[in-house]
C-alpha cells in the first residue's frame, strides 16, 4: 500500500451537511420573494440588491485579508451572501447607493466581524446594518417607493408604509405583496414559500416562527381588546393584517432563525419567539416607530444566550416512571 | 417652604433606610479576606502579566496565602520578581524561601522525523491530548511526542516552539522559567523541569519509551533500549534503570559524559558542553564493531551523538 | 413502529454484505489472543511458553468477577507470550501461539443437530456461560455471566439484534443462518434469569430476518419479535430499552437490571446456545468484511486470533486506495494502526474506507445551528460540551452531564461545520472521570 492509514477517532463518516449547504438552501428560499420585489420595484431592486450583496461581501473579503490577516478566505461558506440579501431585503428600492454600502459595512464590520467573524456574532448582522441605517437616515429609510415603477430608482415616487393605516390596507394585497414597503418584506405568501423550502430541506425547525406569528397575533388581539375601540370581528382582521404587512414574515422566517442568534434548544426557541412576538406588537402599537420587527429580534437576540443558560434541552431518563 | 420641607425629609429617611440596608447586606455578605493576600499582592511586581499562570498578580497572592496555609510554597514563583520576591513574599507568610534552584524544561523525547518514522496519518484535532487518546500517534512509539505543541500553547513565556524539521519542541533556554506549564500540558510526560546545572551543562537521557528493547528501538531509532550499559559505566550512581528505561538523577551526576559515549542508541545527550576534541572519534569505532548485528542504526545515530552538543553550543536552545 | 424517543440520526446503510451466506474463514499461521478482550480486568495466561493447547482450551482464566477466560481457537503450541497492538491501538499482552492442524477438546459437540433441552439449573447456566468466556458481542464486550446475574429482579430480556451500525451484517447473517440456535439461547438467558418475556429487537431495514425469526418464534412460549424504524444509535442499551419498552435508564450507576430489563446481543444469545448446549466456548464468531472498494463483502465465521490482514485477504484484498481500516462500524469502530491486529471476542467487522471516504471535511467555526442539540440520543448539548472540554471548564461540563455521553457520534455525523465534536467530549469525558474518581477516592 502507497499511503500511510488514517487514524482517526469515531465517527468515521459524516452526514454530508456543510455550512454551504444551509446557506444554499437560504438563498433559494430566498429567490421567490428576491423575484417578485424585482418585478415589483423593478429597476431600483435589481440595484440595491447587487450594491447590498456585493459590498458585503468585499467587506468580509477585506476585512479578512488586511485586518484580521487570515490567510484563508470565508467567503466560500455563503454566510456574507446572505447577509448581503437579507440586508438588501430590508431597505427600499430607492435607496442612494453610498447608503447601502455604509449599511453593509455596519452590518458585516461592526454586526459580525468584530466578534470574531461567522458564528461569534451576538447580534442579526444584516439587522443591525438595517437599524444603524434607520437612526442614521430616518427619512430615507421610511419612505418607500410606490409599486410598479418598472425602471425608477432615485426618481421613484414614494408613498406611506401600509402599517401607517393599517385599517385601510387590503388584505389580498398585503398577502400577495402589492404594496409599498422594504424589498423583500411585501410578499407574504412567498415569503411563506421560503420557508416551506427551509422546512422541507431542514435547513431550519418550525418553532421560532411560528411562536413569532402566533404570539405577535395573540398579544396584538388582547390589546386591542383592552383599547376597546373595535368589534371583535374587526380586531381579529386588523390582527391578521399585522402579521402580513410590514417585516412581520420577514423578519420571522428569515431574520429570527439566524442560527448563531437564535435559541439552541426547542424550549427556548419557543420563548425566544413568544417574546419577539410580544415585543413587536408593544412597538407597533406603542412604540414610536411604526415597524418593530427588526428592534424586537435585535432585543432577543441579546437575551439569547440567558435564553440558553436556563432552557437545557429534555435529558434522557430525567422523568422516569418507575 | 412646606414643598421644601417635605421634600427634604422625604429624601433624608429614604437615604437613612437605604444606608441600613447597605450596611445590613454588607456586614451579612462580607467577604472574609486574609489580610495577608494584600499584603503580598503588595509586593509583587503588579504587572500582572499572569506568568505565574494564575489571573494577575492578585490571583498569584491569594494563591500563596493558600499554599503557605498548606504548608509549603513549592511552586509558586512570580517570573518577573524572581528569587528576591519570593523570599518577601515568604517571609510575610511566615515560611522560608525555598532556595529555589533555578531549573528549566528539558525535553525528553529525540523521536525526530528521521529518527522515528511516521507509520500513520493523524487525521483528528491537532491537540496532543486527543491524539493521545487516538491510539499510539502517528508513529510506533507510544511514549514520545506526539509533536501537536500543547506544550508551545501551554508556554506562558514563548520558550517553547516546535521544530519544523525534526517535529519536535524545542525549549529556548533563555526564557524558559520552570513554570512548568508545558509539564502540566504533554500528555506524555515528556517534559521535565531539570536544574539548569553549572553553565547550564547537564546530561539528559532523550527518550522516555518504557518497551522492551526490540520494540522500543524498532520504533524509533534514538530510543533507550534498556541495556544499562551507561548504568555500568557510570561511577556516581547516578543513574537508574527501570522499565527498560534509564534515568539520569541530575544531583548526583557529576558531568563526565562518560554515560554518553556508552550510550549504543544515541539516546543520552550532553546539553551545552562545549564542542568536543576531535579525539572523541576514538571511542566510537569499537562500540560499532561491539554492537556487530545492529550496525546499520548505530551507524545512523553515531552523527548525532556527536553533532548534538555542537549545536547545542551554538545555540542555546535544545 | 417503535423507536427510541430522544434524537437519532439516520446514517446510509450501505449493508453491503447483507444477504450473502456466513463463509469459514481458513485458519491462520499463527493465533494472536490479546488478554483484554473483554470490560474489567485482563485474564491471566494459565499456559507457558511451549505448551500444547487443543481448540477450545483454556489458556487464560478470568482475573476477577467482571471479567472472562479466554480460550484457544486453534490447536497448536504456544509460541510467546508477549505484547502486541490490538484493536484498541494500545500495546497490549497476548499470548500467541502456533497454529499445528486442527484438533478439537474431545468434549465439545461438533454435530450440527439442535439440542432443545437442559437439565440445567438457572445458576448452573450462568457458570457455564462464565466458564465459556462470552463476553457482550455487540462490541462492548460487558462480560455475559455479570449481566446474568442482576442485583435486582428483572421481568424482561431485550435481545438486541438491530445492528444500528451502516455496513455492518454480522448479526443480520447469524439470523438469517441460525435462528433456532438463537431462540433456544434466548431461552436460556431466560431460564438463567428467570424471566417470562423476552423480546428480539429488530429494525426494519431487514425485513427478511424479521419474518424468519417471527416464523421460528411461534415454537417458543414468551418470546415476541419488534421490529423497530431504522434510527441510530438504536443499539445503545439505553436507546433499545426505551424503544422496545418506553423505560429510560436512569444515570449511571443506575444500570438496565434497575428498570427490570437485560439486554443480551443477538449473538451473544448463540455463544451462549454453544456454551451450554453444545460445550463449546466462544472461539469464534461472524464477522464483516465490507467496504465500498472491497471486491467482496463478506460474512466470515472466524477464530478468534487470526489476524485481519487474512480477512482482508479472503474478501479480495486490501484495495489501492484504502485510507483507513475500521475495526467495528464507521460510528463507534476504531480506526486500526496496521491490519495485523486480531480478531476479539468484540470485533464484528473489518471496514475498509477509500482514501477519499476516509479524509474528515475541515472543521468550521461552530454556527449554533443546534443540529447536534437535536440530535443528541441523551439530550446533552454537544457544541456546549466541546467547548467546555476545549477550556478545560471541568466543573461545568460535569454539571452538563458529560458523563452521560454515550459517544454514539450522532453530533459529530450531522454537525455542517464539520466539528470534532466527539474528539473534544471524548476527551473531557476521560478527564471529569478521573476527577469523579479522584473525588471519590479522598471521600
Amino acid at each position: 500500500m502507497s499511503n500511510k492509514l488514517k487514524v482517526s477517532l469515531s465517527p468515521h463518516v459524516h452526514s454530508g451537511d456543510s455550512i454551504r449547504r444551509n446557506m444554499d438552501w437560504v438563498i433559494i428560499a430566498l429567490l421567490p420573494a428576491m423575484l417578485w420585489s424585482f418585478y415589483v420595484f423593478g429597476l431600483g431592486a435589481v440595484i440595491v440588491t447587487l450594491t447590498s450583496v456585493a459590498s458585503c461581501m468585499l467587506f468580509e473579503w477585506a476585512i479578512n485579508k488586511y485586518i484580521l490577516k487570515n490567510p484563508k478566505t470565508t467567503l466560500s461558506d455563503g454566510s456574507a451572501i446572505v447577509t448581503g440579501l437579507l440586508l438588501a431585503f430590508n431597505l427600499p428600492s430607492n435607496l442612494p447607493l453610498y447608503i447601502i454600502i455604509m449599511g453593509a459595512l455596519f452590518a458585516i464590520g461592526v454586526g459580525k466581524m468584530s466578534f470574531g467573524g461567522l458564528g461569534n456574532n451576538i447580534f442579526n448582522p444584516a439587522l443591525l446594518g438595517r437599524v444603524f441605517l434607520l437612526i442614521s437616515f430616518p427619512v430615507k429609510m421610511t419612505t418607500w417607493p410606490v409599486p410598479h415603477q418598472h425602471t425608477a430608482y432615485a426618481d421613484a415616487t414614494t408613498g406611506a408604509t401600509p402599517l401607517a393605516d393599517l385599517q385601510g390596507a387590503n388584505l389580498g394585497d398585503l398577502f400577495f405583496g402589492n404594496i409599498g414597503g422594504s424589498l423583500g418584506e411585501v410578499s407574504a405568501l412567498l415569503l411563506l414559500v421560503g420557508f416551506v423550502i427551509l422546512l422541507i430541506a431542514k435547513v431550519i425547525s418550525w418553532h421560532i416562527p411560528v411562536s413569532i406569528l402566533c404570539s405577535a397575533f395573540v398579544f396584538s388581539v388582547v390589546f386591542y381588546i383592552i383599547q376597546g375601540k373595535m368589534p371583535f370581528a374587526d380586531i381579529c382582521l386588523l390582527s391578521l393584517k399585522h402579521l402580513l404587512a410590514g417585516g412581520m414574515m420577514l423578519g420571522a422566517v428569515f431574520m429570527a432563525t439566524d442560527y448563531v442568534t437564535s435559541p439552541m434548544t426547542h424550549k427556548g426557541m419557543l420563548i425566544y419567539g413568544a417574546c419577539i412576538g410580544f415585543l413587536v406588537v408593544c412597538i407597533r402599537l406603542f412604540g414610536s416607530y411604526p415597524e418593530g420587527m427588526s428592534f424586537a429580534i435585535l432585543i432577543m437576540n441579546g437575551f439569547t444566550p440567558l435564553i440558553n443558560n436556563a432552557c437545557k434541552p429534555k435529558r434522557f431518563a430525567k422523568e422516569v416512571k418507575k | 417652604m412646606n414643598v421644601i420641607l417635605v421634600a427634604v425629609i422625604a429624601l433624608g429617611v429614604l437615604g437613612l433606610i437605604l444606608a441600613a440596608v447597605l450596611f445590613l447586606i454588607a456586614k451579612k455578605f462580607a467577604v472574609e479576606e486574609d489580610p495577608r493576600i494584600a499584603q503580598v499582592a503588595e509586593v509583587l511586581p503588579q504587572a500582572n502579566c499572569g506568568g505565574c499562570g494564575f489571573p494577575g498578580c492578585g490571583g498569584f497572592a491569594e494563591a500563596c496565602v493558600k499554599a503557605a496555609r498548606e504548608g509549603s510554597l513549592e511552586g509558586k514563583l512570580c517570573p518577573v520578581g524572581g528569587q528576591p520576591v519570593m523570599e518577601k513574599v515568604a517571609e510575610i507568610l511566615g515560611m522560608t524561601a525555598e532556595a529555589d534552584e533555578q531549573r528549566v524544561a528539558v525535553v525528553r523525547c529525540n523521536g525526530t522525523c528521521a529518527n522515528r518514522p511516521r507509520t500513520v496519518q493523524y487525521d483528528g484535532v491537532r491537540t496532543c491530548r486527543i491524539a493521545h487518546n487516538t491510539a499510539g500517534g502517528e508513529t510506533g512509539c507510544f511514549f514520545g511526542s506526539l509533536g501537536c505543541g500543547d506544550c508551545v500553547t501551554a508556554c506562558p513565556f514563548d520558550a517553547i516552539h516546535m521544530n519544523p524539521e525534526t517535529g519536535l519542541p524545542e525549549v529556548d533556554e533563555t526564557k524558559c522559567t520552570a513554570c512548568g506549564a508545558c509539564t502540566k500540558a504533554c500528555p506524555r510526560n515528556i517534559i521535565e523541569l531539570r536544574p539548569m546545572g553549572k553553565k547550564g551543562r547537564r546530561m539528559v537521557v532523550r527518550c522516555v519509551n518504557k518497551e522492551k528493547g526490540p520494540v522500543a528501538k524498532k520504533a524509533c531509532a534514538a530510543a533507550c533500549i534498556g541495556c544499562g550499559k551507561c548504568v555500568k559505566t557510570c561511577e556516581f550512581e547516578a543513574i537508574t534503570l527501570e522499565n527498560n528505561l534509564a534515568y539520569i538523577d541530575p544531583t548526583k551526576c557529576r558531568l563526565c559524559r562518560k554515560c554518553e559515549e556508552a550510550c549504543p542508541q544515541g539516546s543520552i545527550l550532553a546539553m551545552n558542553f562545549p564542542p568536543r576534541k576531535p579525539k572523541a572519534e576514538a571511542p566510537v569505532a569499537p562500540k560499532a564493531d561491539a554492537a556487530a548485528p545492529a550496525v546499520e542504526p548505530v551507524q545512523v545515530v553515531i552523527p548525532t551523538v556527536e553533532t548534538a552538543p555542537k549545536e547545542a553550543s551554538e545555540s542555546p536552545s535544545l | 413502529m417503535k423507536t427510541f424517543r430522544i434524537g437519532g440520526v439516520h446514517p446510509e446503510e450501505n449493508k453491503l454484505s447483507a444477504g450473502k451466506k456466513i463463509e469459514v474463514m481458513d485458519l491462520p499461521k499463527q493465533a494472536i489472543f490479546p488478554l483484554s478482550q473483554h470490560i474489567g480486568a485482563p485474564a491471566v495466561p494459565c499456559v507457558a511458553k511451549g505448551a500444547l493447547v487443543k481448540v477450545g482450551t483454556k489458556i487464560a482464566d478470568a482475573g476477577g468477577f467482571v471479567s472472562a477466560p479466554i480460550h484457544s481457537s486453534v490447536s497448536g503450541k504456544v509460541a510467546k507470550i508477549d505484547t502486541v497492538i490490538d484493536a484498541s491501538g494500545y500495546r497490549k499482552p497476548a499470548i500467541i501461539i502456533d497454529v499445528e492442524g486442527d484438533e478439537w477438546e474431545p468434549n465439545i459437540d461438533r454435530s450440527t443437530n439442535i439440542v432443545h433441552d437442559t437439565p440445567l439449573e438457572p445458576k448452573e447456566i450462568v457458570a457455564r456461560v462464565q466458564e465459556a468466556g462470552i463476553v457482550g458481542m455487540g462490541g462492548a464486550c460487558f462480560p455475559a455471566h455479570v449481566k446474568l446475574s442482576p442485583r435486582t429482579p428483572v421481568d424482561v430480556v431485550i435481545i438486541n439484534a438491530v445492528e444500528c451500525e451502516p455496513y455492518l451484517t454480522a448479526d443480520h447473517s447469524l439470523m438469517m443462518e441460525k435462528p433456532e440456535e438463537i431462540l433456544i439461547g434466548v431461552n436460556l438467558i431466560m431460564k438463567a434469569v428467570g424471566v417470562k418475556k423476552a423480546y428480539i429487537a429488530i429494525e426494519n431495514n431487514k425485513p427478511d430476518a424479521i419474518a424468519l425469526m417471527q416464523e421460528k418464534a411461534k415454537g417458543f412460549v414468551g418470546i415476541e419479535v419488534c421490529p423497530l424504524r431504522v434510527k441510530y444509535p438504536q443499539g445503545g442499551e439505553k436507546q433499545l430499552i426505551d424503544a422496545v419498552v418506553s423505560r429510560q435508564v436512569p444515570n449511571p450507576p443506575a444500570l438496565p437490571a434497575d428498570v427490570g430489563a437485560i439486554v443480551q446481543n443477538v449473538g451473544t444469545a448463540f455463544a451462549i446456545y454453544e456454551a451450554v448446549m453444545k460445550n463449546k466456548p466462544l472461539f469464534e464468531r461472524v464477522v464483516t468484511v465490507t467496504g465500498k472498494s472491497v471486491a467482496e463483502p463478506k460474512n466470515l465465521l472466524t477464530r478468534m486470533g487470526t489476524p485481519m490482514s487474512l480477512l482482508i485477504e479472503k474478501a479480495g484484498g486490501m484495495p489501492e486506495d484504502t485510507g483507513k481500516v475500521i475495526g467495528g462500524g464507521p460510528m463507534m469502530g476504531k480506526a486500526l494502526l496496521n491490519t495485523d491486529v486480531p480478531v476479539c471476542k468484540g470485533s464484528s467487522g473489518i471496514l475498509l474506507m477509500t482514501e477519499k471516504e476516509s479524509l474528515r471535511g475541515e472543521a468550521q467555526p461552530c454556527i449554533r445551528c443546534s443540529k447536534c442539540v437535536t440530535v443528541c440520543p441523551m439530550g446533552l448539548e454537544p457544541y456546549l460540551l466541546q467547548k467546555l472540554a476545549e477550556h478545560a471548564d471541568w466543573e461545568r461540563a460535569e454539571a452538563e452531564q458529560i458523563m452521560t455521553c454515550i459517544e454514539c457520534g450522532s453530533c459529530q455525523f450531522t454537525c455542517p461545520a464539520h466539528r470534532p465534536l466527539l474528539d473534544w467530549i471524548r476527551m473531557g469525558k476521560g478527564t471529569v472521570g478521573g476527577i469523579i474518581r479522584a473525588r471519590a477516592a479522598k471521600s
